[in-house]
């Protein structure tokens, strides 16, 4: 519905390795995936099949060992050191599992962060900061420091920080993981709404079944490669079809 | 919902307010890190100041001398404390040697000095030149130097007069007793306090013998003056090659005499061990508390990391904390020891030993030290540490 022609990530047998010798652990065995700009993709697969370790890759924190990346039209591999960093700070935007808000500052000032680290003075930062968080409905919290907030407005602060300064491609890793199903669902809600634009893709990692719905595509992962790629109107169908099943069984 | 285009410039200047907020942020560590830096600073500065003062003190009189620019002894003597007697023609030769303005001798022994009231104490006796009273001291609380011309007549230190006169209103014209000679008081000078806090007492060269007993000659040191545009150093060479005699600049014979309690006496080791302490508990509390405050925060270094802050500004930032750190425990620790010799400089036992400027210097880079190896730990941590990291839950 948001799709645009454009890729915002294209993978080609994407090899990674940690260790060397023996003690070689074979973590991504060659996985293939695009993500298109406008697209709202997820991760999903069991504990440990690998799912965090393609977003970092994806995200310019890991290198990859092997195969083809290229993200916005770029290819971090032949980037230095400093120009990844670059371009991970005008590029991409992160939410984390824990949130990782800095605890000294308030919502507002942590908001702010990714424009102070690209240059922009403090005033200014924290103006446009409180100016989202408000667009986020956070307006009265703006000055909060995280240990005040729930973890639901925590991650509103962590998603706000994540979009502050406009990047292309927003990566979540469990992003309702620490949540409970009816705040997760608002967050994933607030993601979906706000997150997503033509010109922005956002990939979330997941095991978390209830915010398949909110997916336009998922890509099943398993022992370190991608297995089956499904659009997520079919997803959303599987999972009516398996509530129905569930009414009628215990009807 | 938000417009199109974020403008960055390659500065992270306000990166610094990051830094900071996160330092003040867990106040326990930071003013855990603030005293730690504080006391050490404070212990390094006080023990040093002390040390140096006390070295200081050892080479009192010979400052207090200010008419006279070359001392000229026994080739032997290695300082002030302690000499062996020259002759009257020692003096005459002194005197002829070319680019001598003047030259005059001085006494200096240790009788002992009793009250009226029987207390007895060692003094340090200075016997200065009948004619020119070289040597004199520079600072009167009460009388003048030139009344030491009259018969009898002594000086005495302020600190002499209160142990002799405790608790007793300062006059003149009281008399003390040495070696069976009454000597009349006529002065209370300000004299350096001296290394063995004994009373210092000045009178004429030519009475000083009644007041020491049985000695021969009485000439510790010859004074001298050169000749205008003659420079010290030549001239005291020239004595030594003229004379036999040991000459050095007043400066020269102070430092010898402080170096001399410095290779014989266990002060500057008893003093060292104490700065060593300081030094090495202020690097390891410093050190580790700091060490602690990034471990407990590399998640989140981490998320500036993948955020896109770069190492150097994260380098930047722990030694901006570390600056600061550094500063205020260094600004406190030099504000109990300023506070600590404000109050003692005026006590009796104490006058005299002063903060250091030299010691605030050696200090402040003591403290830079303590904070460097401080953060080295914790930037070694944050900059191997891998931005992946805060995807691991």
């Amino acid at each position: 519905m948001k799709k645009g022609n454009e890729y915002a990530v294209v993978g080609r047998e994407i090899q990674k390795w940690f260790g060397e010798g023996e003690a070689r652990v074979h973590a991504l065995r060659g996985v293939d995936l695009e993500i298109r700009m406008g697209e709202l993709a997820m991760l999903v697969g069991p504990s440990g099949c690998r799912k965090t370790t393609v977003l970092s890759v994806i995200a310019g924190l890991l290198d990859m060992n092997g195969g083809e990346l290229t993200v916005l039209g770029e290819t971090p591999a032949q980037m230095s050191a400093q120009e990844r960093i670059l371009f991970r700070r005008r590029n991409l935007g992160f939410v984390f599992q824990q949130y990782n808000l800095l605890p000294a500052l308030t919502a507002a000032e942590n908001v702010a962060v990714p424009l102070l680290a690209g240059g922009w003075n403090r005033i200014d930062a924290v103006a446009e900061a409180t100016r989202l968080l408000a667009q986020l409905g956070m307006e009265d919290r703006a000055s909060s420091l995280p240990a005040l907030l729930s973890g639901g407005q925590q991650q509103r602060v962590a998603l706000a920080r994540a979009l502050v300064h406009k990047p292309r491609l927003v990566v979540c890793d469990e992003p309702t993981s620490a949540l409970d199903a009816a705040t997760g669902h608002t967050v994933m809600e607030l993601l979906s709404e706000v997150a997503v634009r033509p010109d922005r893709a956002v990939i979330v990692v997941t095991h978390d079944s209830r915010v398949f719905e909110f997916a336009d595509t998922i890509a099943h992962m398993d022992d370190g490669r991608i297995e089956t790629v499904e659009t997520g109107a079919a997803r959303a169908q599987q999972i009516a079809a398996q509530a129905t099943q569930a009414r009628e069984l215990y009807a | 919902m938000f417009s199109d285009q974020v403008v960055f410039v390659e500065s992270e200047v306000d990166m610094n307010f990051v830094a900071l907020k996160m330092l003040t942020g867990d106040r326990a560590k930071y003013l855990g890190l603030i005293f730690a830096i504080a006391f050490s600073s404070f212990l390094i500065a006080h023990q040093s100041s002390i040390f140096a003062g006390i070295m200081d003190r050892t080479r009192s009189q010979i400052k207090d001398v200010t008419d006279a620019d070359i001392w000229v002894m026994d080739r032997n003597t290695q300082y002030f404390d302690e000499v062996n007697a020259l002759t009257d023609n020692d003096l005459y030769r002194v005197r002829g040697v070319s680019g001598v303005k003047w030259a005059v001798p001085l006494f200096k022994g240790n009788p002992r000095a009793k009250a009226p009231d029987g207390k007895f104490r060692v003094v340090i006796l200075l016997g200065l030149d009948d004619a020119t009273l070289v040597g004199a001291p520079r600072k009167m609380v009460l009388g003048s130097a030139g009344d030491l011309r009259e018969p009898d007549a002594a000086i005495i230190d302020e600190a002499g007069y209160r142990f002799f006169f405790p608790n007793q209103p300062l006059e003149l014209g009281r008399t003390l007793e040495m070696n069976d000679h009454q000597v009349r008081l006529v002065g209370i000078c300000d004299a350096s306090a001296p290394f063995t806090t004994l009373p210092v007492v000045y009178t004429r060269y030519s009475q000083a013998l009644g007041y020491v007993g049985r000695e021969r000659n009485l000439l510790s040191f010859v004074l001298v003056k050169p000749e205008p545009n003659v420079p010290i150093g030549e001239l005291a060479k020239h004595i030594t090659q003229a004379t036999g005699l040991k000459a050095m600049s007043g400066d020269q014979f102070g430092w010898a005499t402080i170096m001399y309690f410095i290779r014989n006496t266990g002060i500057p080791i008893n003093f060292g061990i104490t700065v060593m302490i300081a030094l090495i508990v202020g690097t390891v509390v410093a050190g580790q508390t700091f060490y602690i405050f990034t471990i407990e925060n590399l998640k989140q270094f981490g998320a500036l990391k993948a955020i896109g802050v770069t190492d150097r500004r994260i380098v930047g930032m722990i030694l901006l904390q570390a600056l600061v750190v550094g500063s205020i425990g260094y600004a406190l620790g030099m504000g109990m020891a300023a506070t600590f010799f404000a109050i003692f400089v005026h006590q009796i036992a104490t006058r005299g030993i002063i903060l250091l400027p030299q010691v605030m210097i050696g200090t402040a880079v003591v403290v830079i030290f303590i904070v460097i190896v401080a953060s080295l730990m914790s930037i070694r941590k944050v900059l191997v540490l891998e931005p992946a990291v805060v995807f691991r839950g």
